[in-house]
């Protein structure tokens, strides 16, 4: 389980960038995170991944606090960060250099075949769509078998069909191992697509707003009616999450607390 | 791959007659490079030869390969050219070795950088021969003056390379490393060091160059062989032709050695995306 316990971030700038942000995350849980721009999403998921350490607060898997990246926990970004003097093949096997060859070659060779990209194991980066590139980089961030995958905005750089087609082939992955994922997002239809639980962020400073469940069973009809219902219910958040005059629906606060307000 | 034997069937003809033109340009470019000064050095030969001038002070091809033969024939051309190599090649490693490393510890760690990088940057701004006079006092008039100035001359080249290439590589780049937790070696080794390359080899080839230079600068100083001991040497005995002949062989030197650089680094930097690998075509 991965829980976050009132992380918080300051720059030193001054800028608060994330206030006293808590929540449990169940093993194979796969959670998006929802929320205006400069509401500290990417900082969030920058402190899980040991990238950037919490002014305050910790982050702990499995009883284990993070504080540097960590060999349970894998990154998507927003590019692809393909290493470019690599093949499609050493990229993906990039996290695993300590096995032995042969080990490798067999994962790297699956992983090639599960993203359907088997054909393009000694191209260069270059030589890759954005969207192949995005896949060779889910693949790299997987074959090491991490139990938290985090992606910050992993497809907002690709056109919708794409990006359809990506978050569809995400799920197919991740059915495979069911790996804690974290996907941070300013898509909607995204996170009502792929997650259990939509954590909505209200920003200055960055901090949880509200939670939404979605209880709708996979796969998904983007189209059906319950889709969009909450489709709209994570609008609605989202448009309160942004108006200075709601007050929080924090949470993080005690059950005693909540029932104060 | 998939259906090569019938798309080259039906089309043999017309590839045949696309491929060829490039065919033709591809052998047609250094020609069309060399077309201006073979033309100019014809002309010449034969001013010289209708006897429209004596050639005495340009000597035309014919005798500057003359006098190529010649030096050749006496063993002299090769003692020459072996002495200007070794010191080129002595001092091209020393200078690249340190300019490496210095650059390296600068382009890393900060700290060294604002110790070291403001001394460098002033020293460079130093002519390099100014350094001459106190290189043979300290040196002595020798072979390790000499290698001192060439040395001196690549250095600084390839320690602004080298600093220049660390402190621009991606910090995303970097990121992907620290997210594999590589730390320390494994990250210059992996990162690193692949992403500094294209440009290390680039201030290679620049420092190369400047070793080339220096190396003229040294032996007319004060050698006793070596091509710029030819230079001189054909100055003082009025022979021209024997100083075009050393120009040509600095002028081949220069550019096999260049070359060399470029075909090692090749199988290095395959996976470039430059500029002259869609134009090459």
């Amino acid at each position: 389980m991965l829980a976050l316990d009132r992380v918080s971030k300051t720059y030193p700038n001054g800028v608060e960038a994330l206030a006293r942000f808590s929540a449990e995350i169940g093993q194979g849980e796969i959670i998006a995170i929802i929320g205006g721009s400069g509401c500290g999403k990417s900082t969030l998921l920058r402190a899980i991944a040991g990238l950037d350490r919490a002014s305050s607060g910790t982050v702990t898997l499995d009883s284990e606090v993070i504080a540097s990246p960590h060999a349970k926990i894998g990154i998507i970004f927003q590019e692809p960060r393909l290493l470019p003097w690599l093949s499609v093949a050493d990229n993906i096997g990039f996290g695993i250099a300590d096995l032995p060859a042969s080990e490798r070659r067999e994962k790297v060779a699956r992983a090639l075949e599960r993203v359907g990209l088997a054909d393009k194991a000694r191209a260069w980066p270059r030589e890759l769509s954005g969207g192949q590139a995005q896949r060779v980089a889910i693949a790299r961030a997987l074959v090491p078998q991490p139990e938290v995958l985090l992606l910050d905005e992993p497809f907002s750089a690709l056109d919708a069909f794409t990006r359809r087609d990506l978050q569809d082939h995400l799920l197919d992955l991740w059915a495979d191992t069911r790996p804690t994922l974290i996907l941070v997002t300013h898509d909607v239809d995204e996170a009502v697509v792929l997650a259990d639980r939509v954590l909505v962020m209200r920003p200055r400073p960055g901090r949880l707003f509200d939670q939404i469940e979605i209880n709708l069973t996979r796969p998904r009809d983007r189209n059906s009616p319950l889709f969009e219902t909450f489709k709209r219910s994570v609008l609605t958040s989202l448009d309160r999450s942004l108006d200075r005059n709601v007050p929080d629906r924090d949470a993080t606060q005690g059950p005693g607390q909540a029932m104060w307000w | 791959m998939i259906s090569d034997a019938p798309v080259l069937q039906q089309s043999s003809e017309p590839v045949e007659s696309a491929a060829a033109p490039s065919r033709l340009s591809r052998y047609a470019r250094p020609v069309l490079g060399l077309l201006l000064p073979a033309t100019l050095a014809l002309a010449w030969e034969l001013v010289v030869w209708l006897g429209w001038s004596n050639g005495r002070l340009v000597p035309p091809p014919s005798r500057v390969f003359a006098a190529i033969a010649d030096l050749a024939r006496s063993g002299e051309l090769l003692r020459h050219i072996a002495a200007t190599l070794w010191r080129v090649g002595l001092g091209f490693a020393f200078g690249v070795v340190a300019g490496t490393l210095l650059g390296a510890i600068s382009g890393y760690w900060s700290l060294a950088r604002r110790l070291l990088d403001p001394t460098v940057q002033a020293l460079r701004a130093i002519p390099s021969l100014a350094w001459v006079p106190l290189f043979i006092l300290w040196l002595g008039i020798f072979e390790t003056s000499k290698i001192a100035l060439i040395a001196a001359g690549v250095f600084f080249p390839v320690y602004l390379g080298v600093m220049g290439a660390i402190l621009s590589v991606d910090r995303k780049i970097v990121e992907v490393g620290r997210t594999f937790r590589l730390s320390g070696f494994a990250m210059i080794r992996r990162i690193l060091l692949p992403a500094v390359l294209p440009a290390y080899v680039v201030s290679l080839r620049v420092g190369l160059g400047l070793g080339w230079m220096f190396v003229v600068a040294a032996e007319l100083i004060g050698a006793s062989e070596g091509l710029g001991y030819l230079l001189l040497d054909g100055q003082q005995l009025g022979k021209p032709a024997q100083i075009l002949a050393a120009i040509v062989i600095f002028a081949i030197l220069g550019k096999l050695t260049d070359w060399l650089i470029e075909l090692a680094a090749a199988p290095f930097l395959r996976w470039q995306d430059a500029f002259s690998r869609t134009k090459g075509a």
